[in-house]
This record gives C-alpha cells, structure tokens and sequence, in this order.
C-alpha cells in the first residue's frame, strides 16, 4: 500500500536522513524510532506531503502522494503535536468540525458517544479552554473513533495521557488494525498493541 | 455517517470562522473603532471646512476601510497555524483553494461587511449627498472583498514571521492601488455628475479576477509558509 | 551544435562563468557610459523650449526603462524556479531585485529633478512617476519578504510567488494610474519637439544600452556572492583558492 523509496529530507544544511526505504502493508503497524532531532517528526510531515523530501518518492496505492493529492488525503488522518483543537469551542464542536474537515459529516449523537468513550462524559459541552492538557489531548485523539481513514499517521500520539487513556490508545490502534487499517506512528513510551507484530524504522 | 461535498467544507469553514468571530467580539470591534478614528481624526488634520471635506470624503473613506482591513488581516490564518487546524485543512479531501475561499469570506463578512455598513453614517459626517453615498457603499461592497482576498495572500506569504503584521502591510498595500482608484473614483465621478458604470464595472472585473486566482495563490503560499 | 544548458545551470558551473564574464560587461558598460554621456552632453543640441534641463532624461529614461524590465525578468526567474525547483533562477531573482530598486529609486530622484523645473515642483502626481513609485514598493515589499524568511528555500518560493502576483498586478495597478491621472487632468512629461534630434536618439541608446551591461554585471557579481553564502558547506566551495587559504589560515 504504502512504499517509500530513497527518501531523503533536510532542514536548512542539515541533512536529516537519506536513503530511507520501507513499505507498510494493511494491518501493518510502525514504529519511528530516533533520538530527539534525528528527524522523526519531519519524516510523519513529509509523509502528510507537507515537506518535500530532497530526493526519493512516496508511492500510495502505486501512484505518488505529490500526484494523488486530495485522494490520499481521504485516506489518512494525521495527528501532530498540536492538538488542533480551539480553545473558543466545546469538546463537542471542536471534535464536529475537525471531523468535517476531514471530509466527514458527524451527527450529534456520534460524536457524543465518542468523546464519552474518550472519558470526556459531562464536559462535551464547556470550552476547551477550562480543560486540562490531558483532557485536550482526548478531544483531539476522538477523532481517531470517527474517523474512516485507513492510514494513521500519529506523532507522539501519549503525551499528557494517563495510564487509562494510554491504554485506550492502545485498544483502538489495535481495533484499527484488525479492521485492515495503517499506523506508523513515533514515541517516547511505550506503546504495546496485542496481537501484531510491531515494525520499527530507525533515523540516525 | 456522511462524506462531505466541496460546498459543505466551504460552508463549514465559513460557519466555524463565524461562531469563532462571534466568541471573540472584541478583535472584529478594535478593526471597526480603528476605522471609525482614522476617518474621524482627518477633519481634525485639516480643518472643518464642509466644501473641502465633501471633496475628500470618498478618498479618506476609502483609505482609511484599506488600512483598517490590513489590521484584521494578521490573524486569518495565524490562529489557525499555530493551534494546528492550519495541518488539518491542508489535510482536507477536498481542494485547499476551497477552505482558503471559505476562510475569505468569513474574514470579508467579520471585517469588510461591517466597515461598509458603518461608512454612510460616517460619509454623513463628511457632508456627503445621499447620491455619493449610495455610490460609496456599492463601491465598497464589491471592492472590500478583493482587499480580504488579496490581503489572504500577503497573510499566507508572511504566516509565522516575527514583524509579519508591518510586513503584511507592504505587501498587500501596493496591490490594492487599484481597488483603492476604481471605488474612491466611482464616488467622485458621481459628485461632478458623470457615469460611475466603468469604475464599477472596472471593480467587478477586478473581483472576479481576485476570485478566480486568489484563493489557488493564497493555498499555494500556505503551502509554502508550512513547508 | 549541443550545449548542455543544463550544465550551466548548475550554481557550481555558474560562478566560474558568471565569475569570467563580469569583467567584461563591468568594462563596456563604463566605456559605454563614457560616450553616452559625452554625446549627451556636449553633442546633443539643447531643446528649443526645455533648453538644459532636457539632458537629464539620458539618465532618467534607460533607469525607468530598465526598473521596468528588470521586474519583469525577475518575475521570469522567480517563476521558473517555482516551477521547475531550479536554485539558480531563485538566485538570480534575489540578485536582481536590489538593482531594480536601484534604477526605479534613481528613475524616481531625477523624476523629481526634471520635475522641479518643467512643472515648478519636485513632485508631480503623473502617470508614470506614480506607477514608478509603485513599482518601487512592490521591489521593496520581494527584497523585505526574502530578508525576514531564515529558510533560504521558503524565502525564495514564498518571494518567487509575491513576484508574479505582482507581476500580473502591474499592468492593472499601470492602467488604473493613468486612468486615475486622465480623469485628474494631471500633467505628463512631454517632448517639446515632435521628432528627436540623431544625437540625442544616440545618446539615448548608448546610455540604455550602458545600463543594461551595468545591471547584468552587478547581478552576476551579486549572484556569485550569494551561490557561495548558500553553498558555503559544499566540497567546492571549500576548495575554491581564496577560501582554502584562509581556511588553511585558521588551522
């Protein structure tokens, strides 16, 4: 499905990697490892075709990402270190709109049931702004439960998580897993999925 | 669940940016009192003088709408880029041109539609006929939404920098010249009772240019600025 | 006959070229300004109305002439390293654009000096003063974007776009100036006598054509200094004997 070629990637004159090759099959997940700095959060953006890598390719289905453009972007969902949440907004309306955005029309009572397994119950409805780190990080990864994206893209998807939710996590890539879905993903903990194999590609 | 068409995400866009303005009413009054002083602070430049006031009217009006929408410009797409939504609509199945244009049009409705509806009352200030006001307003309704469009490019341009805000402004300024000649024009023509037709259909020509180019520009410079 | 463009193209290639070629478009040009100026000066018959004062205009047209195109060839490069990611022609954009402030600034200060005796004041509202002050802002505006960008790369796209849009905007912004001039009655420099005289039509074109070897040799110079600051990590670079005296210097 997903075949990266010869990738290469700088920031400014510093090379970051070169000659980065995987492939990621359907109920495949990958872990990017790499110290701080080595490049690990550039490679998940040149993956969501915000950078553009130096030399190599990035093929989809067997076209490349630059080509398929908006038919790529249906199919993956890309969690950053922002949140991308408005603190003006309610859990329920940040979480509506995001999952518009990415090309999803969410009724009420779906995204409810959402937030409420994310363990938001009884603060679907206040701003985001009295919510603390963690509680954020939840209406943000909601969307991970509506979205119908095959392709996950997560950087550092446990920061400000507690053992519950990073447990939720868990469950859920493994549900996406089991549903044939992608998940290359970088992090600092440890993330155990049960039941696959997990895939590392190291930057040095 | 349902997926969603090119005009729903455009709609979407607006309707967030909208409720986003509305919960944050003091940034769209600041664009509006700013306009409402400048206009205000030139009779005091230059003296109370009715027939040279009536004389001036449409080009301070005119100017002083052109700087008041470079002052909201600065937070069309920051907010966004530094929360991270800016990510997710690049991420968006549909056409980045499409949220741009949404984004547009909310900024026009949240900062040029009210400088519009407050300019006759303003325009009475200067001593302004009803005729000349009229002419002003059509003036300014097809002209404000090509200064929120190409003010979106200089946005997008300068989105991240330190001292982007003066920046923006040398950018964009020089490009409005012609909206700026065109509508303040229209308001003159029509004062020494000539045809005002060219000047606005010269406007509408020149926004439905900014339509057609503009919001594919603008998503070619965020693209840019993210990079 | 088969020349590699390409390889010229390459900043490496380039700077030795560019390097051989400077000091022979720096020498015609001065030549060239030498003879412009002596027939303007000393060859060229005065005018029957502006007497004098004419002759600025061998230095204020090839300098409005040159702002002019010089936009419009950086608007070219701009957009062919957009287009076809080539580093050169995003340097040589960057390198042109201070020369073309240069001449509107300079088509701008002898404006205002024709000016002050034709019209009886150092600023007129004219035409194509304005859309040289313009043209001016919209230079300035390119070389503010590129300076407050760190990221070499997104400072020559995110300028390369500014460029076209404004290069498809100076024909609008041109149009409605002189529309805007007309509808004013404002005044226009205009040649008294309706056929120029051989020696001032000679002195006119050796000083365009003075100007124009002038840009393209601080250009290259300027282009030169930039490949090096870009590539100043590269092996060549390094190598090149000035730099790996000093370097040798530092050990």
């Amino acid at each position: 499905m997903l075949e990266v070629s010869n990738l290469a990637c700088s920031r400014g004159d510093h090379r970051l990697f070169s000659g980065l090759s995987f492939n990621l099959q359907p109920g495949q997940i990958m872990q990017v490892q790499g110290v701080n700095g080595s490049g690990k959060t550039s490679l998940l953006r040149t993956l969501c075709g915000f950078l553009r890598p130096d030399e190599g390719d990035i093929i989809w289905r067997g076209e490349s990402i630059r080509e398929l453009d908006e038919d790529y972007y249906a199919e993956m969902l890309y969690l950053g270190h922002l949140n991308a949440i408005k603190d003006e907004l309610s859990a329920l309306e940040n979480l509506c709109i995001s999952a518009g955005l990415s090309g999803v029309e969410l009724e009420e009572k779906e995204a409810m049931i959402a937030l409420r397994r994310m363990g938001l119950r009884g603060r679907e409805m206040l701003p985001t702004k009295v919510l603390s780190q963690g509680q954020r990080r939840r209406v943000a990864l909601a969307r991970l439960l509506v979205s119908d994206a095959t392709f996950w893209i997560l950087d550092e998807p446990l920061t400000a998580l507690d053992v519950g939710a990073v447990g939720l996590i868990q469950e859920l890539i493994g549900e996406h897993l089991a549903q044939q879905g992608m998940v290359i993903f970088t992090t600092h903990q440890p993330l155990h999925v049960a039941g696959t194999e997990m895939r590392t590609v190291s930057l040095s | 669940m349902k997926k969603s068409s090119m005009l729903d995400l455009l709609l979407l866009v607006i309707r967030r940016d909208l409720i986003l303005a509305m919960r944050r009413r003091a940034d769209v009054l600041t664009t509006l009192v700013f306009f409402v002083m400048v206009v205000s602070l030139f009779p005091l430049g230059v003296g109370p003088e009715l027939g040279m006031l009536r004389k001036m009217a449409p080009g301070v009006l005119w100017v002083a709408a052109l700087l008041a929408s470079m002052l909201s410009l600065g937070r069309l797409f920051s907010a966004d880029y530094l929360d991270g939504t800016l990510e997710q609509m690049m991420l968006a199945p549909q056409s980045l041109s499409m949220l741009v244009l949404g984004k547009m049009a909310a900024h026009w409705m949240v900062s040029g539609l009210p400088l519009v509806l407050m300019a006759p009352v303003l325009g009475l200030q200067f001593d302004m006929s009803v005729q000349a006001l009229g002419v002003l307003i059509l003036g300014l309704l097809l002209g404000t939404p090509i200064l929120s469009m190409l003010g979106a490019i200089g946005a997008a341009l300068t989105l991240g920098l330190r001292g982007g805000g003066v920046l923006l402004s040398l950018l964009v300024l020089p490009l409005c010249i012609p909206v700026l000649i065109f509508g303040a024009g229209a308001v003159d023509a029509i004062s020494s009772g000539l045809s005002i037709v060219s000047h606005l259909s010269l406007l509408g020509a020149l926004l439905v240019l900014a339509l057609v180019f503009t919001p594919w520009v603008t998503a070619q410079a965020l693209r840019i600025s993210m990079e | 006959m088969a020349i590699n463009w390409f390889k010229y193209a390459a900043p490496t290639t380039f700077y030795g070229l560019a390097g051989k070629m400077i000091p022979w478009f720096a020498f015609s040009a001065a030549i060239l300004f030498a003879i412009g100026l002596y027939i303007g000066f000393f060859v060229a018959p005065s005018d029957a109305q502006q007497g004098e004062f004419y002759r600025i205009m061998f230095i204020h047209v090839p300098a409005s002439i040159l702002s002019m195109f010089l936009y419009l060839i950086m608007a070219g490069y701009a957009a062919l390293g957009l287009i076809f990611n080539t580093r050169l022609s995003a340097m040589m954009a960057t390198a042109i654009a201070p020369t073309g402030a240069l001449f509107a600034l300079i088509s701008l200060w002898t404006g205002a000096l024709w000016g002050k005796p034709m019209w009886g004041a150092w600023w007129m509202w004219d035409a194509r003063l304005t859309s040289e002050l313009i043209l001016l802002f919209l230079y300035l505006g390119f070389i503010a974007l590129h300076a407050s960008i760190d990221d070499p790369r997104r400072a020559d796209r995110a300028a390369a776009l500014l460029a076209i849009v404004g290069s498809v905007n100076v024909p609008i912004i041109y149009f409605s100036v002189k529309w805007w001039n007309t509808l004013h009655q404002g005044s226009t420099i205009k040649f008294s006598g309706t056929t120029m005289h051989v020696a001032m039509q000679q002195a006119l074109f050796t000083m365009l054509a003075a100007c124009w070897l002038y840009a393209i040799a601080v250009v290259l110079a300027r282009v030169r200094s930039i490949i090096l600051e870009r590539e100043r990590n590269a092996a060549w670079v390094t190598q090149l004997p000035g730099i790996a005296d000093f370097a040798g210097g530092e050990k």
